[in-house]
């Protein structure tokens, strides 16, 4: 049946067309957005094969090019004769590539955009290897010689062998010596300035006795003979750990030496075959999810951005849902039902929409500069002028989001509330059961999943907001966890590292944006990931539990 | 058998004084949980509601008026006249310069002697006119009866003995002790004295009684070692002035020479050439037939204060015109009641200033924000002398009848009115009024700009284009899932757009920053083409499968038309963008961004309006989507079985009953959506250039409110000005999102009341 354009335009289809096409393109949106970030973020883990190519100088000299190619597109070639690159008459488009060509301390620059047509005889070598190293970025090129304390104890073929056993030995070291200045000395740190306060505060309270003070020497003597002897081991460690080091040979020629002490690891990607592939693919997931980050965050894991993030959202939860759940069932099941109760309703419902950023400024201005500065005052004085909760940190980070996501909770459970059928209540009632009896016994266990699902939600929130925790109390790069193994375990007054604002201070703010990208994809991946998990664990929960009390409803 | 069964009742004592004892505790209990949960929801609320308090808190100070208060009345503590009067920065000491020549410091709290000495001057000279430098230089050029000049310095030391702040006044003389003189060949009294030391070189210009101008130049050379300086002089030439000068300024850079005559003339001279100077404008300076009282250097040496004997006080500033010339403009005027002005005097730390009158009131001005912060009669005699303390927050005057006066001076934010926040402003240096947002610089005598224009309109020009973009998409999209869509697709086709609503915007940010704005920079036309081919294909298409066979057509059943259409806009949009090099060699010269700034004359920044409306509008989505869904959804069937029924086809039932119907819901949905755009802040703050520009172009970027809030609060001085405006700012947003959420809100409830009747 052939329908005529006319008959069909009057029947209204293309405007049903356009409405279905809405809806496609939304879908497209979501979905296009969410596979952007899974492949940029997983492929950021795979170890990828170096090219190596001869690269035709503008002036005809061939040299050396080695790098993993990270980009390739299509140029118009009218755009690169504006820029003024020579470009033959006839060709429209031009290939164009970015290389990583890493080895910075080297060559200067760690990327590079050229265009196809000036290599020529690409190809991948087995032994041409990839250094990951502390600092200047990753190295690629070819091992010369193994050396230890400046001597040559392998070289050629068998020198591979021997630096990776040799790398095993340096990491264990690094780890040592990581435990130490990290854990032992911190807390020694910890320790001296504890002492440091409480003498102080003594002074202030006019209690400073010679008694007193003797005892604050002496703990401080401990300290620093255990400081003394973890100085002694660790130079001992130094000097175990500059023991080994390389030599190997850049694109450009140079033969560099390279400590084993800066590398993390190395490898000869092209060698690879697909299951050393993967599980060199897990060891990069695996180091990512668990490792501190490494220069400027550009590389290394996230371990302390995903610390801070949990503990933040459970310090708030842990606020947010009492003070959630009161408030609901305050203003559903005792407040009188006027017209002052529904505008309070309505005026909750729309805190749920004030921007986060007024939040942060609420915080900023009245948690840490007038209630924190008053705390310092009352009760560490000690510390005073340096500010212990007149400053942004967690603490007030957690309480601030905790507010932010209250209107959450309450609508949640209010509604929940609301559709316990009136006659559960007189029942209950009617046993001659008090009112509080009947909260407790029959309508909250009913409402739980409305609860659940409001927490929840509030939690999801809390996970990727950003805006206000930049005002109170994320930063870049924390010196330190929270939560560690010095009294008193949680400090509530430090500041703390946050996904969300890992991805903009790497993304936005870091010097080397272009070897930080990937990361930032990886850290985005995570993040979406934990929240449409806490979003589809929110649905499933409420689900169940609805299921559940489902009999009771009728 | 004569047992008698007797039926008795089950022995059930509900009181025993067990029974009673558990029912009161359980009463008891009911009461605390009711008193606690009371006491803790209404104190949820309340602390909710506190923060609409707070941030009103913050921002009321910036509106509240100066005030003043009397700390102490003395009679003078020496004889003479009063030449001149200074304060400290603590508000401790004060310094009184006699005419004969005499410096006294007296402390300020109770008028007692702290120190006295007289200045090196030869017995019989007097002190005929003062002048301070640079404000808060401290120091003075004293011009003096016999043709000469001297120039001092009157300095604090603070040492704390005994933990007590002391504060010892002394004078130094930096270009030593001997006055210079000025008036080499008559020797007559300089009646008014103006210096300028900008390091290389001293100036210094009286104005001497028979009305004529003299000058000394001074190249400045510093000993190393001694730190001595030593000062050579050199020539320069003064111009000649009609008629009586009352007063004169030189501006910091020392180029430029105002004179203020007795006929109510000002003459700008240009001292660039030394040998020549040139009068650059004559102008007015007040209404013609006034004379000039006082006139005064605001702040930073560029904007001239001049009072007339009417109460008038003018600003003028040179203004750079389109030949690169400048010419005097007079912007602003201040009038003070009562009028008869004695004496204008600036604050250091600010561009206010203040006047007192004969009548023994005083005026606190400030000049960008064009604001009167005080006027107020302190006392009802003459005011002849007065000086602000550094800080401005302590004001030193003297009445006719010999006794001085010490007042403290509350006036916090002087520099914010309704004005310099919402309307067009002229300030030092610039051409024109304008919208201008900088809230610091480098120097301390810059004037801080607080329009909060450019930053309304960022914010709502970003909102624009997200609601431009999310509008269509997210309407259409609510209608046909609502209405068309089969029930299996609804229930995936909903959760997932909804789930959009939970992804964080710093995500949506960093992918528009990132990944979008590169992207789109690099296929300009590929976008257009997409927003242009992305209609057409999906209707052609339509039409295309409506002309299928039958048999073709069932396999798909209806209300799956979206799932259809997922292949073609990947389509449509793989072959724009394929097709976007093509197209920019084939229209735009092989570079559209190139193209558009030479051709078009619109400027590209990459981080523009179109990328921010895009991942905002990508934000909003769900939002719009979901409430206009719910709306549509809810709407009785009856009706459109009714429509349907009577032989409308569905799309004339969505327009003709459904819509209708729901277009308050769908309003209510936009609303939220708008409130969600207006606030957002880290999309803004990442995708664009975070430039508080005024410019409608899409290929510009802008800062908005809240991106403004993230990047300036932390850096900002709690208690400062700068800091309240942000306040003002999240308050204005606050307003703005909870007055449009409570409209669409009330829309809402409407609508649900009268589905309830139909």
């Amino acid at each position: 049946m052939r329908v005529s354009v006319k008959e069909w335009t009057a029947k209204g289809d293309p405007w049903v067309w356009l409405n279905a096409g809405a809806v496609a393109i939304s879908l497209v949106m979501v979905l296009g957005l969410l596979s952007l970030i899974a492949v940029r973020g997983l492929s950021h883990f795979w170890p990828h094969s170096i090219m190596e190519a001869d690269y035709v100088g503008d002036d005809g000299k061939v040299s050396l090019m080695i790098g993993e190619v990270v980009e390739s597109e299509e140029v118009p070639a009218e755009q690169l004769r504006h820029s003024g690159v020579d470009v033959p008459e006839g060709a429209e488009f031009l290939n164009r590539l970015l290389i990583k060509t890493g080895n910075r301390d080297v060559l200067g620059f760690d990327f590079r955009w050229i265009l196809e047509k000036k290599i020529r005889d690409r190809r991948q070598p087995g032994d041409l290897m990839a250094i990951e190293r502390r600092e200047w970025g990753n190295f690629y090129g070819y091992l010369e010689d193994v050396k230890e304390s400046g001597e040559v104890v392998a070289s050629g073929p068998q020198a591979w062998d021997e630096f990776q056993q040799r790398i095993e030995r340096t990491l264990d070291l690094h780890d040592q010596i990581y435990d130490i200045e990290k854990h032992q000395i911190g807390s020694v740190n910890y320790t001296l300035e504890r002492l440091r306060l409480k003498e102080r505060r003594l002074e202030l309270n006019g209690k400073k006795t010679p008694q007193a003070m003797a005892d604050i020497e002496a703990e401080r003597a401990e300290e620093d003979q255990i400081y003394q002897s973890l100085q002694q081991q660790l130079s001992e460690l130094y000097t175990q750990i500059n023991r080994d080091s390389i030599t190997a040979r850049a694109m450009n020629g140079n033969v560099i030496d390279i400590p084993l002490a800066k590398v993390v690891r190395a490898f000869q990607p092209n060698n690879m075959d697909l299951f050393e592939k993967i599980g060199f693919y897990f060891v990069k997931v695996w180091e990512f999810i668990s490792d501190d980050p490494r220069e400027a965050n550009t590389e290394g894991g996230i371990f302390p951005a995903i610390y801070g993030t949990v503990l933040m959202v459970i310090i708030m939860s842990v606020i947010v849902t009492p003070l959630g759940v009161v408030a609901a069932v305050y203003l559903r099941e005792y407040a009188h039902q006027g017209a002052m109760t529904r505008i309070i309703r309505i005026a909750v419902n729309n805190l749920a929409g004030v921007p986060s950023i007024v939040y942060g400024v609420f915080g900023l201005g009245f948690f840490i500069y007038f209630i924190g500065s008053n705390i310092d005052q009352a009760l560490y004085p000690e510390a005073l002028p340096s500010p212990t909760f007149g400053t942004p940190g967690l603490m007030w980070a957690s309480i601030t989001l905790a507010i932010l996501t209250l209107p959450v909770v309450i609508v949640a459970t209010e509604e929940g509330l609301a559709r316990i059928p009136r006659s559960m209540r007189e029942g209950s009632l009617a046993l001659g059961a008090t009112k509080a009896e009947t909260l407790w016994r029959v309508v909250i266990p009913m409402a739980s999943p409305a609860m659940m699902t409001g927490v929840i939600l509030a939690i999801a929130r809390a996970a990727g907001e950003v805006a206000p925790l930049m005002l109170v109390g994320v930063v870049k790069l924390a010196p330190s966890l929270p939560l560690d193994g010095n009294y008193p375990y949680l400090h509530l007054d430090q500041k703390f590292m946050h996904l969300g604002f890992h991805i903009y201070d790497v993304g936005f703010q870091s010097p080397n944006v272009e070897a930080a990208r990937p990361l930032v994809y990886a850290t985005a991946l995570l993040l979406v990931a934990v929240i449409a998990l806490l979003n589809l664990s929110a649905v499933a929960i409420r689900n169940r539990l609805r299921e559940k009390y489902k009999a009771l409803e009728m | 058998m004569n047992e008698v069964v007797t039926a008795k009742a089950p022995e059930l004592d509900f009181d025993t004084p067990q029974l009673k004892r558990y029912r009161n505790i359980r009463a008891m209990k009911d009461k605390i949980a009711k008193v606690s949960i009371a006491a803790g929801g209404v104190s949820v609320i309340v602390a909710v509601t506190l923060i609409f308090f707070y941030l009103l808190y913050e921002v009321m100070p910036l509106f509240k008026s100066a005030e003043v208060e009397q700390v102490a009345e003395y009679a003078l503590p020496t004889e003479g006249k009063t030449a001149f009067l200074a304060v400290e920065e603590q508000g401790e000491k004060a310094l009184r310069l006699t005419v004969d020549g005499n410096v006294t410091f007296i402390n300020t709290a109770d008028g007692s002697l702290d120190s006295q000495s007289r200045l090196p001057i030869p017995e019989g000279v007097t002190v005929t006119s003062v002048n301070e430098g640079a404000a808060g230089s401290r120091t003075l050029a004293v011009g003096l009866s016999n043709g000469s000049v001297l120039v001092f310095k009157h300095d604090y030391n603070i040492t704390w003995p005994d933990n007590k702040r002391l504060i010892t006044p002394q004078l130094v003389f930096p270009y030593g002790e001997e006055p210079i003189i000025l008036d080499k060949e008559n020797g007559q009294p300089i009646k008014s004295v103006t210096l300028r030391d900008n390091g290389d070189f001293l100036i210094i210009i009286g104005a001497t009684q028979d009305n004529t101008l003299k000058a000394s130049y001074f190249e400045k050379s510093e000993n190393f070692l001694t730190g001595d300086v030593t000062l050579e002089e050199s020539d320069i030439v003064m111009p000649s002035i009609n008629g009586e000068i009352i007063s004169m300024q030189l501006t910091p850079d020392t180029r430029w020479l105002y004179v203020a005559t007795g006929n109510g003339k000002l003459d700008m001279y240009d001292l660039k050439d030394r040998e020549q100077p040139d009068l650059n404008a004559r102008v007015d300076a007040v209404t013609p037939g006034s004379k000039v009282v006082d006139m005064r250097f605001l702040l930073g040496g560029i904007s001239l204060l001049v009072a007339n004997d009417q109460g008038e006080i003018v600003q003028w500033f040179p203004v750079r015109d389109v030949e690169n010339q400048f010419h005097l403009e007079a912007v602003r005027k201040f009038t003070v009641e009562g009028g008869q002005i004695t004496q204008l005097g600036i604050e250091e730390r600010r561009k206010g200033f203040y006047a007192v009158t004969a009548a023994g009131e005083l005026g606190l001005y400030n000049s960008t924000a064009e604001r009167e912060a005080l006027f107020e009669q302190l006392v009802d005699k003459k005011i002849s002398i007065a000086t602000l303390a550094p800080r401005a927050n302590f004001l030193l005057f003297e009445t006719t009848d010999g006794r001085l006066n010490f007042w403290k001076v509350e006036n916090e934010h002087p520099d914010v009115s309704w004005s310099a926040l919402w309307s067009e402003v002229w300030y030092e240096g610039y051409e024109e009024p304008d919208y201008v947002w900088q809230s610091s610089a480098a120097t301390n005598d810059f004037e801080p700009k607080y329009s909060l224009m450019p930053l309304a309109f960022g914010t709502l020009k970003a909102a624009f284009y997200a609601m431009l973009i999310a509008m269509p998409l997210a309407i259409c999209g609510a209608l046909y899932t609502a209405h068309f869509m089969s029930p299996t697709l609804r229930r995936k086709v909903k959760p997932a757009i909804e789930l959009m609503e939970a992804l964080p915007t710093v995500i949506l940010g960093f992918l528009a920053g990132l990944f979008f704005a590169p992207f789109m920079e690099a296929n300009l036309p590929g976008v257009f083409a997409v927003l242009f081919l992305m209609p057409i294909g999906i209707v052609l298409f339509g039409f295309f499968w409506s002309n299928l066979p039958q048999s073709f057509r069932l396999v798909i059943p209806d209300g799956w038309e979206a799932a259809l259409l997922i292949p073609v806009v990947l389509l449509i949009g793989w072959l724009s963008f394929l097709a976007s090099p093509g197209l920019e060699t084939a229209l735009f010269d092989g570079d559209m961004r190139s193209w558009l700034t030479n051709t078009v004359g619109i400027d590209f920044d990459q981080r523009n309006a179109l990328v921010v409306g895009a991942a905002m509008g990508f934000a909003v989505i769900p939002t719009i989507f979901s409430i206009t869904e719910d709306a549509v959804f809810s709407v009785p069937k009856h009706l459109t079985y009714g429509s349907l029924a009577l032989g409308a086809t569905p799309w004339q039932t969505m327009v003709r009953v459904v819509l209708p119907t729901a277009s308050p819901g769908i309003f209510s949905a936009v609303m939220i959506g708008l409130g969600r755009a207006v606030g957002e802040t880290m999309i803004v703050l990442m995708a664009t250039g975070n430039t508080p520009i005024m410019d409608m172009n899409i290929f510009e970027g802008m800062r908005t409110l809240a991106a403004n809030i993230a990047v300036e609060m932390p850096e900002s001085e709690v208690g400062s000005s700068h800091f309240r405006i942000l306040f003002l700012a999240a308050f204005v947003l606050f307003l703005f999102t909870f007055v449009v959420n409570t409209l669409a809100e009330f829309v809402r409830q409407r609508l649900r009341n009268k589905y309830s009747v139909i």
